[in-house]
């Protein structure tokens, strides 16, 4: 009886360590598939802060907007934020590859998911990045039309490009990410929907002497009368 | 003959046609059947009495009439300038069309004008607007003579005025090319000028021309290269400049023409403009300036208006461009009463002089930093408005210098901005 526990346990430590000694390899290969990871994504880091630093970036964020957005979040400037988020993605990449050279059945699935999603993420991130900067110069590209135009409430007419733009922009990137595909959809067309409509009727109600003025001079060609201020600046 | 590619084979055989000429007069055009006919007959007339031994030529550029204006130029017949007796033309008198597009250019119409007098071998060329219906003949040996007859290789006209007309050249254009560049040029982007066929070639061989200069402003960028190439330039008298209404919505435009286009130069010219101190005046002749007092109305309210209007609603565009010190005076003074309000000289100056760094750093588009000038600009002629309100041509003229003073005196400011900023 004694002989016969002392051989099953030493079968099954022998058993261990045959499989230790299979996954042990295995172990050495991760932890140096995740060593190796880190210093590439560090370089890769490193390397990506410089060029953003040398192509101006924050400047093109702050020109998008996206530099007020960070600095209201307490988060640091883009180039960083954009560096320590390529760093992460690269290290995590290399540890899920390191994770999946274990052979470990069910996780290797997951993680070609996560693969698979990853130039995704990189496309909404760009759509998203593109669409601030587009939003902030056409919003200010109306404002200042509208200044010079001297339209009342140019504010107004500013921030309705921007919402415009915004929504459509985050709209795409969330269909992009595969996050809520319907509800977003739907969202987007009930918001681009009531802003239109409000659009419509603020400009039926309150601009309908602006329109027929408008329509006036553009079919009618009713001949504008002089106005006392204009000089020629040239 | 760098430029032949840019002409019609239509208008090359016309041109061969030609042959040599001593003079070309060219003339851009679009829908001006209106003012064109006179213009063409005050021009030969002009040739006939000043050059009447010189082989011309008057070269039509149009950009897409729709009412016949190159037909009226080139049936313009000769008999019909000579309504004086002992004027004969010695040489035949060519008249030419060639459309270059369906919609007007400025840059692309001088850039076929310098190909055709490139081609022509022309030694003076004078571009005239067809917009000047008050155009005189002489005008014509005014503008070539300097250049036919004294090598000079560019000449600018000056005009008589109305003391309120042209305030974007009398508060902008005309101190800050001033102090940048140290010559005393009234009329740095005219509508009309003349110039040598040598000064014309090198222009047109310029290697920054595709970088800009084919858009609008083309003339200012045709003075400044004058200048960049120590070229001998002078003005001239020519009389009165007929008032042209624009509407207030035409200062954009006007501002991209003259600010846009000196900015734009500032980064390529550093070299130039750094370098200068003070200013001299430039040979002229005739009168530098002439003013008239007509009494006009003026909706000075509205201009106050949108420069309050313009200083609330673009705080945020601001912060970008202007330093915070010119920034809070300018939110002083867009609080102030219609009496009491002043934009300062000096605050002006360093505001113009803050929006040229800002352009140079391309802080944001630069089209929009050149639009967001417009609204402090109109409460710059808002002051010069009040301030000469019952001025004379003397005070009026005064007020011009001493702007310009100041723009000289504040270049180092400039210079600090522009450091700071690379």
């Amino acid at each position: 009886m004694r002989e016969m526990i002392f051989s099953e346990l030493s079968q099954a430590l022998h058993e261990m360590a045959r499989g230790f000694a299979h996954l042990l390899p295995r172990l050495i290969v991760m932890l140096i598939l995740v060593l190796l990871g880190w210093a590439i994504a560090y370089a890769a880091k490193v390397a990506l802060r410089s060029i953003l630093r040398l192509l101006k970036f924050d400047k093109l964020s702050q020109n998008a907007g996206a530099s007020q957005l960070l600095s209201t979040a307490a988060l640091p400037s883009a180039t960083e934020m954009l560096s320590r988020f390529v760093f992460w993605v690269a290290w995590v990449g290399f540890i899920l590859l390191g994770v999946s050279v274990l052979g470990i059945l069910g996780l290797q699935e997951q993680i070609a998911k996560v693969f698979l999603f990853l130039p995704r993420l990189f496309v909404a991130m760009f759509i998203m990045f593109f669409g601030l900067l587009a939003a902030s110069f056409f919003s200010r590209a109306a404002l200042l039309a509208a200044v010079n135009a001297n339209i009342p409430s140019p504010r107004v007419l500013s921030l309705a490009v921007r919402s415009i733009i915004v929504v459509f922009v985050l709209s795409v990137v969330f269909e992009e990410l595969g996050l809520a595909e319907q509800t977003m959809l739907v969202a987007f067309g009930i918001a681009f929907g009531a802003l239109m409509l409000g659009l419509a009727i603020a400009f039926g109600m309150g601009g309908r002497d602006l329109a027929r003025r408008f329509l006036m001079e553009k079919i009618v060609r009713e001949h504008k009368p002089e106005s006392e201020d204009e000089l020629s600046p040239l | 003959m760098a430029e032949e590619s840019l002409l019609t084979d239509e208008f090359l055989r016309r041109l061969i046609n030609v042959g040599e000429v001593d003079i070309l007069v060219g003339l851009p055009t679009h829908n001006n059947a209106k003012t064109i006919g006179p213009i063409v007959q005050k021009t030969q007339m002009g040739i006939l009495r000043g050059f009447p031994r010189e082989r011309a030529v008057i070269v039509n550029v149009d950009g897409g009439s729709r009412d016949g204006t190159p037909e009226l130029i080139t049936g313009v017949s000769i008999g019909d300038a000579r309504p004086i007796p002992n004027l004969y033309a010695l040489r035949t008198m060519h008249a030419i069309s060639t459309r270059y597009g369906s919609t007007p250019a400025s840059g692309v119409a001088l850039r076929t004008i310098l190909a055709a007098a490139e081609l022509l071998r022309a030694k003076a060329c004078v571009v005239l607007s067809a917009e000047s219906p008050n155009m005189e003949p002489d005008w014509l040996p005014k503008l070539l003579n300097p250049i036919y007859r004294e090598d000079f290789d560019l000449v600018t006209p000056t005009y008589r005025r109305h003391k309120f007309e042209g305030l974007l050249i009398s508060n902008l254009l005309y101190p800050m090319t001033r102090a940048l560049y140290g010559f005393r040029i009234r009329e740095a982007a005219p509508p009309e000028f003349g110039f040598s066929g040598r000064f014309g070639s090198q222009f047109l061989a310029q290697n920054g021309w595709a970088d800009g200069s084919d858009g609008g402003g083309i003339q200012l960028y045709f003075t400044l290269a004058a200048i960049a190439g120590k070229c001998r330039i002078c003005q001239c008298f020519l009389g009165e400049k007929s008032r042209v209404e624009r509407h207030a919505a035409d200062l954009v435009p006007a501002l991209r023409q003259t600010a846009g286009v000196l900015f734009s130069t500032l980064g390529p010219e550093y070299g130039v403009w750094s370098a200068v101190e003070g200013s001299e005046p430039v040979p002229t002749t005739g009168a530098e300036a002439e003013v008239l007092l007509d009494p006009v109305r003026i909706n000075r309210k509205r201009l106050r208006d949108m420069f309050a209007a313009g200083v609330a609603e673009l705080e945020s565009i601001f912060q970008s461009i202007l330093s915070p010190a010119t920034q809070t005076e300018l939110q002083r003074i867009a609080h102030q009463g219609e009496e009491e309000f002043r934009y300062p000289a000096e605050l002006w100056v360093k505001t113009v002089y803050e929006f040229a760094a800002s352009y140079h750093k391309s802080v944001i588009s630069r089209d929009h930093i050149v639009q967001a000038l417009a609204p402090l600009f109109r409460g710059r002629a808002f002051t010069f408005l009040i301030e000469n309100r019952h001025a004379s041509a003397d005070k009026v003229e005064t007020d011009i210098e001493a702007l310009c003073v100041e723009f000289e005196r504040l270049k180092p400011y400039l210079l600090e901005l522009w450091k700071a900023k690379e």
